[in-house]
């Protein structure tokens, strides 16, 4: 019985510990910003975190917004309002689908790499030899990647909805053959910049920070062991996608006014 | 990798990037630079709104000449203040003009529809349009209808 209560306690401690460590890390490794002198470290780590995730990025977003437009097209022409279809999947993709389903491939595909490279650097004792030499590991490794995230995601987002709706506009307009005028305008009427796309720009900044932020505490703070570093970048994707889709929740309740 | 050809890559990335984001304000919303046009307010009292919402566009003959900026309840009487910005271009509505709300289509939106009077005088900004036309409220009308057959 107070085994078990103290377990909880030693639970809730632990928990709060680990959010403690993960935001003075994070806290203080993005203001070391990346200086002139090495802006080389944080364009690797663009490259790294957003080029190599382009090709995943594109070919999901056209798969998406080809088959929105597919199950859209079926649902939209039993009312005989098919020329909403360009709107309907434009709303989704800007604000829904094109900042999670990027934040859900950026955590699987460069969340994981980041984890397991400085989970190996640690393990290896990169990390504590650079201390020794004098050189901050939050500045030189934590620090490029943070800011990278910060960056690639919402570029990568926005790929997404771009692709995405070039998909469904292929499949609706050239092959199911949804009016052309009709799709664009429908889609240019209802859809605000303001209101929608910058909404679903702020969400992915902020998945991009998150996803980076989770990856990289949890190599960070990885068992410095191959078995350990195989559980943390589990523990990276699952978090980060769970992360991804809760705060996918209260961003949207927040900002589209409910 | 070279440092260099990283470099270039990265630029492309991000190039890619804002030509994505151009598309999507181009191309999907239709966002004009500088669409911060010119209006006056004009309001209006309705005995209902019934779905009548913020933003909801205000037409003259099927023309949109501006927007509901505001619904609030009047005090006084108990009627709904609506408070329209209309273009300042479209400035010669006369003061006998009459707001109707209407719906578009059958399941549409509801609109602001305004129809020109005949005096030569003009709406200024701050104006009340006095003869307005509320919304149809369908379960209302059912009710009327049922009353008159029994």
């Amino acid at each position: 019985m107070f085994a078990s209560i103290r377990h909880l306690g030693q639970y809730g401690i632990d928990l709060i510990t680990a959010l403690g460590r993960a935001g003075s890390i994070w806290w203080q490794a993005i203001w070391r910003r990346p200086r002139l002198a090495n802006a080389h470290l944080l364009f690797r780590q663009i490259y790294q975190l957003g080029v190599l995730s382009v090709v995943i990025t594109i070919l999901s977003g056209f798969s998406i917004g080809a088959v929105l437009a597919l199950q859209g097209y079926n649902q939209l022409v039993k009312y005989g309002s098919e020329s909403a279809l360009g709107l309907g999947v434009a709303l989704v993709l800007v604000m829904e689908i094109g900042p999670v389903v990027s934040g859900l491939l950026f955590a699987g595909r460069a969340g994981s790499a980041v984890t397991a490279e400085i989970g190996l650097m640690k393990a290896t004792e990169q990390l504590s030899s650079m201390e020794m030499i004098g050189v901050d590991p939050l500045q030189r490794i934590v620090a490029p990647r943070l800011w990278a995230g910060f960056i690639s995601m919402p570029i990568l987002a926005l790929m997404f909805s771009v692709v995405g709706i070039w998909g469904s506009s292929l499949i609706g307009v050239d092959w199911l053959g949804v009016y052309e005028g009709a799709f664009w305008s429908a889609m240019q009427d209802g859809v605000d910049f303001r209101s929608h796309v910058l909404k679903g720009i702020i969400k992915s900044i902020v998945f991009g920070v998150v996803v980076t932020w989770i990856s990289v505490y949890q190599g960070y703070e990885a068992e410095p062991t191959s078995e350990g570093i195989s559980r943390a970048t589990t523990r990276t994707v699952v978090h980060s996608s769970v992360a991804v889709l809760v705060l996918d929740f209260f961003l949207t309740l927040l900002m589209f006014n409910f | 990798m070279q440092m260099r050809t990283i470099e270039i890559v990265v630029g492309a990335f991000m190039l890619a990037g804002l030509i994505s984001l151009a598309v999507l304000a181009i191309r999907v919303s239709g966002f004009n630079v500088g669409a911060e046009t010119n209006t006056y307010s004009v309001y209006a009292k309705f005995e209902n709104v019934g779905g009548l919402v913020v933003r909801a566009k205000v037409s003259i003959a099927g023309v949109i000449v501006g927007q509901v900026a505001e619904i609030s309840l009047d005090q006084q009487s108990f009627t709904a203040l609506v408070r329209m910005e209309i273009e300042s271009d479209v400035d010669q509505l006369s003061v006998d003009s009459t707001a109707a709300i209407l719906t578009e289509g059958l399941l549409g939106g509801k609109f602001i529809g305004l129809t020109i009077g005949a005096e030569d005088t003009f709406l200024k900004d701050g104006a009340y349009i006095t003869d307005t036309q509320s919304a149809i409220v369908l379960e209302d009308m059912i009710g009327k209808f049922l009353m008159k057959q029994f």
